[in-house]
């Protein structure tokens, strides 16, 4: 469970600061869905950063399950984003020269898993996104979505509790856009993951359970009515 | 997966991993080349020098000759006073004479010797064997003081002749020759009628060993030919020193110490040592015969010791540089991938290692290929690099006096020099050799060269924050 008290945070820009965040206050619970909207640049990826662990607020709390991560080492905030959190970006972030199958073992590297668990578990993860065939591709080789699919695998590969997803969809079309965001949902039941996600799209947002708006560094909850029970 | 993601990355890359690699290697090739030429220079410039003194001498002593000490020899004829001899008469001579050189007792060989820091010293005695006859005819040419041509019909010829400590072989003139036949002087023959003659002398007058020759109308029983090293002056006959200074009544006398050093680190403290002991000799060592070393062998070690070390050098620097500057710009282009994989949960030391062992690995293929690119470049210097002469003053006395001719109807009364100053120039073949150390020394430069691009590569990466890393616009 997030729970995020009083958080800000200020980026230098020349001579001034730009007031990213502001005095945000949210809970999130374990195997909630969240999804933020709001304009460009009013601080949507902040929060998913710190969220993350991969930023610290300027002030405030964020604790996760408890453990502020703002007062954590960089040490112990990457041992945080190895173990607990996945991540998914709008440009899928895959790495180009690494195989759909190396590039989701890569996540498990850091966790010291053996070679051959790590092939295991990257080859199932594959398999249930639905693209055990294309294993061996590289990124360039598959589409867009498939490329998402990927993404979706390795950030669940190592089973985390949080799934952190910024414009998943953003660069997909309609289409496919719905497959994604199908999957997303079912693996959101399946793994009983928290899952917060970024989005511009009004159509992504709807599927969440709770959706916030993020207007000039401050929160809102638009609808705290659970709109989907998980089944 | 560090191995796998290390090499896919640097096959992405390939074109600029061949361009950094390739730089390293004509760094790395050049350090080789030069260091083999220089190495190849300088041992070939140690064996000029250890020709000429001698293998195992480090100094050498001489006594400048004192004014007109270098004057000819007088040579009587007949007993009668020169000019005076009747037509017709014969005359044969055979003297042995100092070289021109000034002589030094050999009471200051054993003081050489005690010094500190000395490991052995020879005496030698360089001197010329003049033999002069024919006969007097009729005329009224007076002998010619200072050698003006008399009336008379005179052949001479002459041949060097150098005494040597037959119990101190392994130092002295001999020291550097090899004997082709037969055997050296050894320490029972010091009194002994036996000789070493040199192979050209040999081949000149048609001598083997058993041979007879004759010294100051001495006769000696050639007892082996010696072949001088390449680059060396010798003498054309060499006889035990005492014989010597029998023979050239010059008792007790020698014209060259020859000293060998405790070590290496010694020799300028026994040269200064040898000219406390003996003010006034011209003391030598080799560094001071090196500078001495003229020609296009001196021009090749300047070459190889100045422009060829700088040179490479400065290709190391600029193949050092530029694989830091590539490797720094790759590091930015995948600033992205990194901060997805600090995302991920990889810490900043395991993205470090794998930019260092991208850079690494191109670094060993290009010390691979440098090493590769070393050995072909030193023998194409060996097989192509026309011979170097090296022009050294073989001796170091001087002989005043004027030369002369014969005398008159009295006979010759003109005196003879035998200078032995003489530049001797020999042509020798420039080898490049590759020693292990210098591939030891490339494949560390190589290994530093990886090293020092991947770290500044590795620090770049390491300094990136994810989040920020995330945001960046590729």
């Amino acid at each position: 469970m997030y729970r995020l008290t009083d958080v800000t945070k200020d980026y230098p820009k020349g001579r001034g600061v730009v007031q990213a965040l502001r005095g945000v206050n949210l809970v999130i619970a374990t195997g909630d869905w969240l999804a933020i909207q709001g304009p460009t640049g009013h601080g949507k990826s902040t929060l998913l950063q710190i969220l993350g662990a991969l930023d610290r607020p300027t002030s405030g709390t964020v604790e996760l399950d408890g453990r502020d991560l703002a007062g954590l080492r960089e040490g112990q905030l990457t041992g945080v984003r190895a173990i607990s959190i996945g991540f998914i970006f709008q440009t899928f972030n895959l790495i180009p020269t690494l195989s759909a199958q190396e590039n989701v073992e890569a996540a498990l590297v850091p966790l010291r898993v053996a070679a051959a668990q790590r092939k295991e578990r990257a080859r199932q993860a594959l398999a249930e996104v639905g693209l055990g065939e294309r294993a061996q591709h590289l990124p360039s080789e598959l589409s867009g979505g498939q490329q998402q699919r990927v993404a979706i695998a390795r950030a669940l590969v190592k089973r985390p509790a949080v799934l952190l997803a910024d414009e998943p969809t953003g660069n997909l079309d309609e289409g496919t856009r719905d497959e994604i965001m199908t999957l997303l949902e079912y693996l959101w039941r399946e793994h009983s993951l928290t899952l917060v996600t970024v989005t511009h799209d009004s159509a992504v947002a709807r599927r969440a359970q709770r959706t916030a708006i993020m207007r000039n560094g401050r929160l809102t909850i638009a609808d705290s009515a659970p709109r989907q029970a998980r089944a | 997966m560090f191995v796998t993601y290390l090499l896919r990355e640097l096959r992405r890359r390939m074109r600029q991993s061949i361009f950094i690699a390739a730089g390293l290697a004509v760094g790395v090739g050049l350090v080789i080349t030069v260091t083999a030429a220089s190495d190849g220079v300088s041992a070939t410039q140690g064996t000029v020098l250890h020709s000429l003194y001698g293998v195992g001498t480090d100094v050498t002593v001489t006594q400048p000759p004192t004014a007109g000490s270098g004057g000819g020899t007088r040579f009587n004829v007949g007993g009668a006073p020169p000019g005076q001899q009747k037509a017709g008469t014969s005359f044969s001579r055979d003297i042995l004479a100092g070289g021109g050189m000034g002589t030094i007792k050999s009471s200051s060989v054993t003081t050489v010797a005690g010094l500190k820091n000395v490991s052995g010293a020879a005496g030698a005695l360089a001197l010329n064997d003049v033999k002069l006859s024919g006969t007097v005819s009729a005329g009224t040419g007076q002998p010619g003081a200072q050698g003006g041509p008399g009336g008379g019909s005179v052949s001479s010829s002459s041949f060097t002749v150098t005494g040597v400590d037959p119990s101190q072989g392994a130092l002295g003139p001999l020291s550097s020759a090899t004997i082709t036949s037969g055997h050296g002087l050894t320490a029972a023959e010091s009194n002994a009628s036996d000789a070493v003659v040199s192979s050209d002398y040999a081949t000149a007058q048609n001598l083997k060993v058993g041979s007879a020759i004759t010294v100051a109308g001495k006769t000696f029983s050639v007892a082996g030919i010696a072949s001088a090293a390449q680059g060396a002056s010798s003498a054309d006959a060499y006889i035990p020193l005492a014989r010597a200074q029998a023979l050239a009544d010059l008792p007790g006398e020698v014209n060259t110490i020859y000293v060998s050093a405790a070590s290496a680190s010694d020799i300028s403290t026994v040269s200064a040592e040898i000219s406390r002991a003996l003010p006034a000799a011209t003391v030598t060592t080799s560094s001071d015969l090196a500078s001495e070393v003229t020609g296009s062998l001196a021009s090749a070690s300047s070459l190889a010791n100045s422009l060829g070390r700088w040179l490479a050098v400065a290709v190391l620097i600029a193949a050092f540089g530029l694989a830091s500057i590539l490797t720094m710009s790759a590091v930015s282009r995948r600033v992205r991938e990194f901060g997805t994989l600090k995302a991920m949960g990889w810490r900043s030391r395991r993205i470090i290692r794998q930019v260092m062992g991208e850079a690494l690995v191109i670094g060993v293929v290009g010390g691979a290929a440098g090493v590769g690119i070393g050995y072909g470049a030193a023998a194409l210097v060996s097989a192509l690099a026309p011979p170097l002469t090296a022009t050294t003053a073989s001796g170091s006395g001087a002989a005043a006096g004027g030369a002369g001719g014969p005398g008159g109807a009295g006979g010759p009364g003109g005196r003879f020099a035998h200078a032995s100053t003489a530049a001797h120039t020999v042509s020798v073949h420039l080898a490049v050799p590759v020693t292990l150390g210098a591939v030891a020394l490339a494949v560390v430069l190589a290994i530093a060269g990886g090293l020092i691009a991947g770290s500044l590569g590795g620090w770049r990466a390491s300094r990136l924050r994810p989040a920020a890393a995330l945001a960046r616009v590729e």
